[in-house]
């Protein structure tokens, strides 16, 4: 037989480069959109501000104050590439806070507390991806049911805010690792590594790469013989994990559980994700573009604050990026549909 | 079937007798009327009350589910339309005037119709999916509202305005008698004119739909438009009862409840036949469930743990992988293919592309 | 890449002896139909075998019973001599069997070379190696002759190409038996012959490929051996070079002598009757090309072509259902636009789906809200139909056809066949419309149900009414039609009298025997 590798390399060889960069990763080009935009913010505000918006301690801070936002879009990416949608996140996140808050009032200790509410909240995550996988039940319904479960669990726990006094975890928030004028916190740092693990996992594993199957076409990965069904409990176990750790840092960064947490926090991860350049109709997306998303939202509310302006105004804008985004994803979608 | 019909109501209505008898067991007081001045009062007047905002969004909510579709923004609607009526009233010379709360309310519905149609053009027109578009306004509405306070909880000390969530009409309370007047509109424009056919044609099978020749665009986006107006008149009634425009506060989860009221009453999410009837027993429920939760001693904040068990205990029975399980006898085979396959049962296989 | 071992027979011929797949006495039911009734098949290494037969033949059952997706109620599957029994089609994968369906069961949003590995990609340690991938997708590739970026995403390429991965996929582990389920219909001629050099190369290391294809020229240029399935039954197997083209369609499409009566002929000519419809350069969104239609009042125009030929698109296009990509269509001699079912409906033009099933029946409403549902939407939301006036209508339809059980408030989807396409049928008759025309309209229906819509079609013809009678079964084409429009590869091939014809040589037309056989 023939080989045309020869021939199919020199073909490569010849074509231009940034063709063949978008054959094989067209799929960045929204969270390409989302770096660009944060970009202009950048510059906008920058400019708007005379020259007193891009400072190492802004920066930094953007990362500290939006680090429970981060964790939150690493797991809420997981389930929106499966094409599902998980509205749970905040009240659990809210929940796995005041929990560790009890138990540490109680005297229970660090390394018993932290790991009992990362298994809180992927319980929760369990029970929804059941739910979706085992029962049929529209990813929105079975994630409502978990964000009136997290949300009533809260005040079971406490109906008002417990103050943290372990210095463990407010260890976590007060540190400042300094480079220069820059600093991040080990909370910072949490979210910046369950960013790294995340994206390690959805580029390098075969689990990672069913998600992407599974939003690319379920009953394909199916087919494939992929592991659909474990995968996608798995996804949702995961977004609950991380709701707990964001319950942890949020809990750190303000000193204290409060139940009254993170209400609509879930649709602000939502439209991190989504600003980031994750469809959601699943399948496509990067956790690093999430990132990114999270860093526009950030930057949003800094600028908000910095012009005075009224907090309202960052819900609005926030929802008007959503739809700006959700439009082209499908005027793209409508097209490539079209030319198929 | 006429047996199947009574069937899907039955359950429901036993469910909600179940649930008076028992509270009735518990508290006899419970049924107790006390005729005060003209007017009853007792805690069923209180459910019948303080049902309406739900009422009406379920009402809304039902209709767009028929059509296969949701609307995640209704709690935002609310505080959007309580915005609107509070800063004109606020803003008046005179806030007890009978015309100037009536423009207020006038003006308010309307905002909420124009924001349904704004929502009803994402899903028709665009051919977005109804969860992703209305979770916009359900993310950006509360802020609007906020911009049209200005910031602020607005409230206002107005006679003709508190009337409408706390005065009574005859003996009942007025909120009750705008449950009725929606429940009959409703009931009547979607069973009188050919409407409720044709927007369960539309939800069972829109593509055999669109070739008897039935316009399912308007149909849809006349859903939402419905679904925004209700949810702009429960906004009214829950401003008027705390006498205040809180953005924040306002119509907080109704969308859940609401969701759940219409699956409590027997219509599927799947979308096709609906049932208005279903659908009020299910808000009934709901309601007389909160009050057995706050009669027990569970603060309110901490009832949600009860609904999600709720949720999920109709959602599980609803489910077709139960329904298999409890008709094992007859030899499943998907004919024709159609039923989504599961991981582990071995009858069920996947569709194979034809 | 690795093929199964196995003789290397001659062209042209098989070792009969060793069956590699080996099928007996297959049955599969669903509910009382038998969707495959004691059938045997059989599949040699080294050839290219077509399993051919029309809509409800068993076909698409029996792929799925050999790949897995179904299991069967009696009867065995045989693979290399042992018997076997799949749950799932990754099970028959992994024993050998690949299939290439018709809708690319891939992942768009991945890469070629993920598209391929999936599922058995090469990992270090639990680490995915898009290295080793690359490596493994481009060997595969360059074994077809196919010549794309493995690392490029899949949804970017034409579906030729995305075909070609598919087809990759299935040779890339060992695979025994090939099924490829309508590989051509969306390839252009350069496209097929790329697809046919592959299959002749697969086929000469000795794997065993089923091509299931409507084309008949296709099937005859690169299959050795047919075998032909007819109501869920076995007609025969045979080899290709053996069967004429026109004896092949006349087994699938089978000789049944029904008791109808017939029209009279001469009656039935009617030269001057003013024509309603008239169609010029009908090309449709998928399927038909360049087609001209006249229909007179009150006359039954037929239309025969199997399936897949392009009857369906020409109907649908006709009727305002199917983007018209170009031509013309005059009603009553005026120009019309029919872009969608419901402005067709305003001109008298209804259509009656094939897939009542799917577009035509609402399942859940009842019989009588789906017999006053067109009627319904004509008059507008806001004018309700009395309920009286619904019941006395719909009730009067279900007399006329004789619809049972003769129940109205009956969910329609719980009707049988035939009964729920006399539903469709008093649906668009409720609507006195001047051109019906119907898709398969006795597709599926028992034979006393099919005579009465056959006759009913007559009726209507004679009361004035145009008919357009699509239907793969020539016998009833020529009984119903006044004139007989062959549709064959997407266009109309004759246009004649139906008194012209006589089934064997309306078969030769759609059959298109040449002189050419292979």
């Amino acid at each position: 037989m023939t080989a045309t590798a020869t021939r199919a390399e020199g073909r490569e060889a010849r074509a231009p480069f940034f063709q063949t960069f978008l054959s094989r990763h067209g799929g960045m080009m929204p969270t390409f959109a989302a770096i660009a935009i944060l970009l202009v913010l950048f510059a906008g505000a920058e400019a708007f501000l005379r020259g007193d918006f891009i400072t190492p301690r802004n920066i930094s801070a953007l990362l500290l104050d939006n680090a429970y936002l981060m964790v939150l879009a690493v797991g809420m990416t997981f389930v929106i590439l499966t094409a599902g949608i998980d509205l749970s996140v905040g009240s659990v996140m809210a929940f796995t806070g005041i929990l560790g808050a009890k138990l540490l009032a109680d005297g229970l200790p660090v390394a018993i507390v932290v790991p009992a509410i990362l298994l809180g909240g992927a319980a929760i995550g369990l029970m929804i991806g059941i739910l979706v996988q085992y029962f049929n039940v529209q990813p929105f319904i079975a994630s409502l049911a978990g964000l009136f479960l997290g949300r009533g669990l809260a005040y079971v726990v406490s109906l008002s805010s417990i103050r943290v006094e372990e210095p463990a975890i407010l260890w976590l928030q007060s540190t400042r690792l300094r480079l220069g004028d820059w600093y991040i916190t080990p909370t910072g740092i949490i979210a910046l590594g369950a960013v790294a693990i995340a994206a390690f996992v959805l580029h390098f594993t075969r689990f990672g790469r069913t998600i992407y199957a599974i939003g690319g076409s379920e009953q394909s990965a199916r087919l494939m013989g992929l592991k659909v069904a474990r995968t996608k409990v798995a996804a949702y176990v995961i977004s609950g994990l991380c709701a707990g750790v964001a319950g942890l840092v949020l809990t750190a960064y303000s000193g204290a559980g409060y139940p009254r947490n993170g209400i609509g926090t879930e649709l602000d991860a939502i439209a991190a994700v989504v600003i980031g350049g994750t469809l959601l109709t699943g399948g496509r997306g990067y956790v690093l573009g999430s990132m990114v998303g999270v860093f526009v939202y950030g930057t949003i509310k800094t600028i908000i604050s910095f012009m005075g302006a009224e907090q309202s105004w960052m819900q609005i804008i926030v929802g008007a990026l959503l739809l700006l985004f959700i439009v082209v994803q499908r005027a793209i979608v409508a097209r490539s549909e079209g030319r198929r | 079937m006429r047996t199947m019909w009574r069937h899907r109501l039955f359950w429901p209505s036993a469910a909600l007798v179940t649930l008076i008898v028992v509270n009735t067991i518990a508290r006899p007081n419970f049924i107790k009327l006390t005729l005060r001045d003209g007017d009853l009062y007792g805690a069923l007047i209180d459910i019948l009350r303080n049902s309406a905002p739900l009422m009406l969004v379920a009402l809304g909510m039902t209709i767009v589910i028929a059509t296969r579709g949701i609307d995640l923004s209704v709690g935002a609607i609310m505080a959007v339309s309580g915005a609107v009526a509070l800063t004109i009233i606020d803003g008046s010379d005179d806030p007890g005037n009978i015309g100037t709360v009536l423009v207020a309310v006038v003006a308010a519905v309307l905002v909420s119709l124009v924001l349904g149609a704004w929502n009803g053009f994402l899903v028709s027109v665009l051919g977005i999916q109804p969860i992703i578009a209305t979770l916009v306004l359900m993310l950006a509405g509360r802020g609007v509202a906020l911009l049209i306070t200005g910031g602020f909880i607005t409230t206002v000390n107005s006679q003709p305005f508190s009337y409408i969530a706390t005065g009574y009409l005859f003996v009942l309370p007025f909120a009750f008698f705008i449950s009725v007047a929606a429940i009959a509109a409703v009931a009547l424009v979607e069973r009188r004119t050919a409407l409720g056919v044709l927007t369960e044609s539309v939800g069972i099978n829109p593509e055999a739909s669109r070739l008897a020749g039935v316009r399912s665009r308007s149909i849809i986006w006349g859903a939402y438009m419905v679904s925004g107006t209700l949810a702009g008149i429960a906004g009214i009634i829950y401003a008027s009862n705390i006498r205040a425009a809180d953005a924040n506060a306002a119509g907080v989860f109704i969308e859940l409840y609401a969701i759940l009221a219409v699956v409590l009453g027997g219509t599927s999410l799947m979308g096709g036949k609906f049932s208005i009837a279903g659908t009020v027993i299910g808000v009934l429920i709901i309601q007389t469930l909160e009050s057995t939760i706050l009669f027990l001693g569970v603060p309110s904040a901490q009832s949600p743990v009860f609904f999600a068990i709720v949720v999920v205990v109709v959602v599980v029975v609803q489910s077709p992988r139960l329904r298999r399980a409890l008709t094992r006898l007859s030899a499943s085979r998907s004919g024709g293919g159609g039923e989504p396959p599961t991981a582990d049962n071995p009858k069920q296989k996947a569709e194979v592309g034809r | 890449m690795r093929t199964a071992p196995g003789p290397r027979p001659d062209n042209g011929a098989v070792d009969l002896a060793r069956p590699l797949l080996e099928v007996t006495a297959a049955t599969v039911r669903f509910g009382a139909d038998a969707a495959l009734d004691r059938v045997d098949f059989r599949l040699f290494p080294g050839e290219v075998h077509s399993l051919m037969g029309e809509n409800g033949a068993g076909k698409s059952t029996l792929i799925k019973a050999i790949t897995g997706a179904l299991p069967l109620d009696e009867g065995e599957v045989r693979l290399e001599g042992r018997r076997v029994g799949f749950a799932t089609p990754h099970e028959a994968q992994q024993a050998g069997i690949s299939t290439v369906y018709q809708e690319i069961d891939l992942l768009p949003n991945l890469s070629v070379a993920e598209n391929i590995c999936l599922g058995r990609e090469p990992r270090r340690g639990g680490v995915v190696s898009y290295r080793l991938m690359q490596n493994r997708a481009r060997e595969v590739l360059a074994d077809l002759g196919v010549d794309i970026d493995p690392a490029s995403t899949l949804g970017g390429h034409p579906l030729a190409i995305q075909q070609l991965v598919a087809l990759a996929r299935a040779i890339s582990a060992d695979v025994k038996v090939l099924v490829l389920d309508e590989p051509t219909s969306s390839l252009d001629l350069d496209e097929v012959a790329e697809l046919f050099r592959i299959i002749r190369e697969l086929r000469s290391r000795g794997v065993a490929i089923l091509f299931v294809s409507h084309f008949l020229d296709q099937v005859y240029e690169i299959c050795d051996r047919v075998t032909v399935l007819r109501d869920g039954e076995l007609v025969g197997e045979y080899l290709t070079r053996e069967l004429l083209r026109i004896d092949l369609v006349q087994k699938m499409l089978g000789r049944g002598a029904t008791e109808l009566r017939t029209r009279d002929r001469a009656e039935t000519e009617r030269p001057d009757s003013p024509v309603v419809l008239a169609a010029r350069g009908i090309t449709g969104d998928h399927g038909i090309a360049d087609a001209d239609v006249d229909l007179g009042e009150g006359e039954v125009l037929g239309i025969a072509g199997l399936l897949g030929s392009g009857r369906t698109s020409l109907a649908r296009a006709l009727t305002g259902v199917e983007r018209l990509e170009s031509g013309v269509i005059r009603i009553e001699g005026r120009e019309s636009r029919l872009d969608s079912p419901r402005r067709a409906m305003s001109l008298g033009v209804v259509y009656s789906s094939e897939d009542r099933r799917r577009d035509g029946i609402v399942a859940d409403l009842s019989v009588l809200d789906n017999i006053t549902l067109a009627l319904q939407t004509e008059q507008g939301v806001f004018h309700r139909i009395p309920d009286a006036r619904r019941r006395e209508l719909a009730a009067s339809w279900v007399a006329a056809l004789d619809i049972r059980p003769p129940e109205l408030d009956r969910p329609a989807g719980t009707l049988s066949g035939g009964n729920q396409q006399k539903v469709l049928l008093a649906r668009l008759l409720a609507l006195a419309p001047r051109v019906l025309v119907l898709d398969e309209p006795t597709r599926g229906i028992d034979v006393g149900a099919k005579v009465e819509i056959q006759n009913l079609v007559g009726e209507l013809a004679e009361n004035g009414m145009s008919v357009v009678f699509i239907s793969a079964e020539l016998e009833e084409v020529l009984r119903v039609g006044d004139r007989v429009a062959v549709v064959r590869d997407g266009r109309i091939v004759a246009t004649v009298p139906a008194w012209s014809l006589t089934a064997d040589s309306l078969l030769a037309l759609v059959a298109q025997p040449d002189e050419d056989e292979e």
